[in-house]
């Protein structure tokens, strides 16, 4: 099969699957674009789970608690389908540590207030879900099956997110101060999540033809912006955008310039917490090095005994 | 799945079960009777659910530090389960406390709402064993392998309480906690049999939760007055020294030969006289509730 053949089966929506033949660049291309998802997860722990042990109720603390371990689940699904391409768990999980792969960049602020637990179910959760719907019909088999899965436990978190806002926003005033401070730090970052804008996109006609993508950034972008208005709206919060209003020849919502320049600092390492999540991944991982020889040094001689016997 | 309704294609209102691993949010005790048995003391059967609640709370707070720190995401995943079974656990417990007593207390406001000298709780689970300076992931194991045998041999008789919330707790609570020592043992055998290194810290872990070890077969006056409600923690010692023994012998560790952690003036968990760490743990675990009085969330 030629390049051509197979660019040809993709658009005609043929799946792909591991034992397939495929283009090296569209192999590299996805474990690529699949493992920076699989870290974004994992990384995505941190924020949240720096709230778990001051979650203001039990229900509360259920819930956040049960929504950063499904956080973990996803990576291993992602890490899974990656593995069907011939990558490795612990060798991408290394190329996260020592910074060679990224992760969403969103996850470089912090969480201040208990709010940001909210903000981020409904905005960050939100717009992943923006972003992966498409996925879940994108070309290789592996990554499509588990972004449905991936796509059903986000719309919950989206949901439980914005049903945390809705309660606070009933309750006092210093709720209401809090909810307001979340969204005015998270709204920008979030409209940062779909990445460059498509003139300054690089790997997106590729990816597009390949059937990786489906959408381009500024489109994603634009139906997040036009779903996130009138839920604001039925929040009661003000999104940070002064030119934010709807355009009715477009049929969408117009809205400000992103701060390019912040996104490229934060992508390129200089986030407000770009070095801490990475040195907390890192610091885990390190730790737990003992732990998991241990598990592998036992399997082994369990397995040689059961040999003998 | 339609691209123009990116939300709506993946959310159904009426369908809660999209979460990966479980909550256990719904009511698992509906249709359970919840009038206190005749002739119990709510004085008393509210301390004691007040123990069992603690007990449950504070480790799972415990274990909820590990979250993004495990050696492995699987394990991550596996801890994260343990601490949200207990949590639930203690959750009903709290909540039955609140009804027995019949002060207006729900679950948050004991949770969040005593103070130290009010907890329950034994001193075994709120000591930091890792994933803090106090510890790693050998002392969390060992930790959690003597809690759940203790606990799963309680809640097996508790089944059979006069209190029919509290048996059926405790016929949720089994099944959990099966698993929760199942898991710590597998540990257990893995970190011992492993190798040097990891046969070292399984030593030292075992070491170090072992001073409180007896506290947890010390049957306090509140168990003693709720005869068929409460079980007495000294009845299950011969059955959990036994289990433990099992797994000392399958990892081939030795019992730890240390002295047990003295009470304070005749005093401990159960009384409400706890480590240095309690009180640390609970500013951080109720310092927000508490913040903003009324707030609901
Ligand atoms: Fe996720
Ligand atoms: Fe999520």
């Amino acid at each position: 099969m030629s390049d051509d053949d197979f660019t040809r089966l993709v658009e005609a929506e043929q799946r792909v699957e591991p034992r397939d033949w495929m283009p090296d660049g569209y192999r590299r291309t996805l474990i690529r674009q699949i493992a920076q998802h699989a870290h974004s997860e994992i990384i995505g722990m941190q924020p949240e789970a720096n709230w778990i042990s001051r979650a203001p109720s039990l229900r509360r603390k259920a819930i956040l608690l049960a929504k950063v371990q499904d956080e973990a689940g996803h990576g291993l699904y992602l890490y899974a389908a990656t593995e069907t391409l011939g990558a490795d768990r612990a060798d991408l999980t290394q190329k996260l540590v020592e910074g060679r792969q990224k992760y969403s960049s969103i996850f470089n602020y912090p969480t201040l207030n208990f709010a940001d637990v909210g903000v981020i179910g409904w905005l960050v959760d939100g717009a992943a879900i923006c972003n992966q719907v498409p996925l879940c019909r994108t070309s290789y088999g592996p990554y499509a099956r588990a972004m449905i899965r991936i796509c059903k436990e986000e719309s919950f978190h989206q949901r439980q997110g914005y049903e945390l806002l809705m309660t606070m926003m009933r309750g006092t005033d210093e709720q209401r101060r809090m909810v307001q401070d979340s969204v005015n730090r998270w709204w920008w970052p979030s409209l940062m999540m779909f990445g460059p804008s498509d003139a300054e996109s690089s790997n997106t006609a590729q990816s597009m033809a390949w059937r990786i993508k489906r959408h381009t950034n500024d489109e994603l972008r634009q139906k997040f912006v036009d779903m996130s208005v009138p839920q604001a709206e039925a929040l009661g919060v003000t999104l940070p955008d002064p030119s934010l209003r709807w355009n009715p020849e477009r049929g969408h919502h117009d809205f400000g310039e992103i701060d390019w320049d912040e996104f490229w600092r934060v992508v390129n390492g200089d986030g407000p917490c770009n070095r801490q999540r990475v040195e907390h991944r890192r610091k885990a991982h390190e730790d737990g090095a003992w732990v998991r020889e241990a598990a592998t040094a036992y399997a082994a001689k369990s397995a040689s005994v059961e040999e003998v016997a | 799945m339609s691209f123009d309704n990116a939300y709506d294609a993946i959310t159904d209102a009426s369908d809660d079960k999209h979460w990966a691993f479980g909550t256990g949010f719904d009511d698992p005790l509906s249709g359970v009777d919840r009038a206190v048995p005749a002739g119990v003391s709510t004085a008393d059967l509210t301390a004691y659910c007040l123990m069992l609640a603690d007990d449950a709370l504070v480790l799972s707070q415990r274990l909820t530090e590990w979250c993004s720190r495990a050696p492995e995401l699987e394990e991550d995943v596996a801890l994260a389960n343990i601490a949200l079974d207990l949590l639930g656990q203690a959750r009903l417990l709290l909540t039955r406390a609140g009804e027995v007593e019949g002060r207006g207390r729900d679950e948050d406001a004991l949770a969040y709402l005593r103070d130290e000298h009010e907890f329950r709780n034994v001193r075994l689970v709120e000591i930091d064993c890792g994933p803090g300076p106090g510890g790693d992931f050998a002392v969390t194991i060992a930790r959690l392998l003597v809690f759940s045998t203790w606990r799963l041999a309680v809640f097996e008789r508790l089944v059979a309480s006069k209190d029919p919330v509290l048996a059926a707790i405790a016929a949720k609570g089994v099944k959990e906690l099966a698993y929760h020592r199942d898991h710590a043992a597998q540990w257990t055998l893995r970190l011992a049999g492993g190798t040097e290194f990891s046969r070292e810290r399984m030593v030292a872990g075992m070491a170090r939760v072992w001073p409180l070890y007896d506290e947890l077969f010390t049957t306090h006056e509140v168990e003693r007055s709720l005869p068929d409600v409460a079980v007495p923690p000294s009845d299950v010692r011969a059955e959990v020294d036994e289990v433990l023994d099992q797994v000392f012998t399958a990892a081939a560790l030795d019992r730890p030969d240390v002295a047990p952690m003295s009470a304070v003036a005749g005093k401990s968990g159960r009384d409400g006289v706890h480590t240095e760490a309690m009180g640390f743990l609970l500013a951080e675990m109720q310092h927000l509730a508490r913040s903003l009085p009324g707030a609901k969330w």
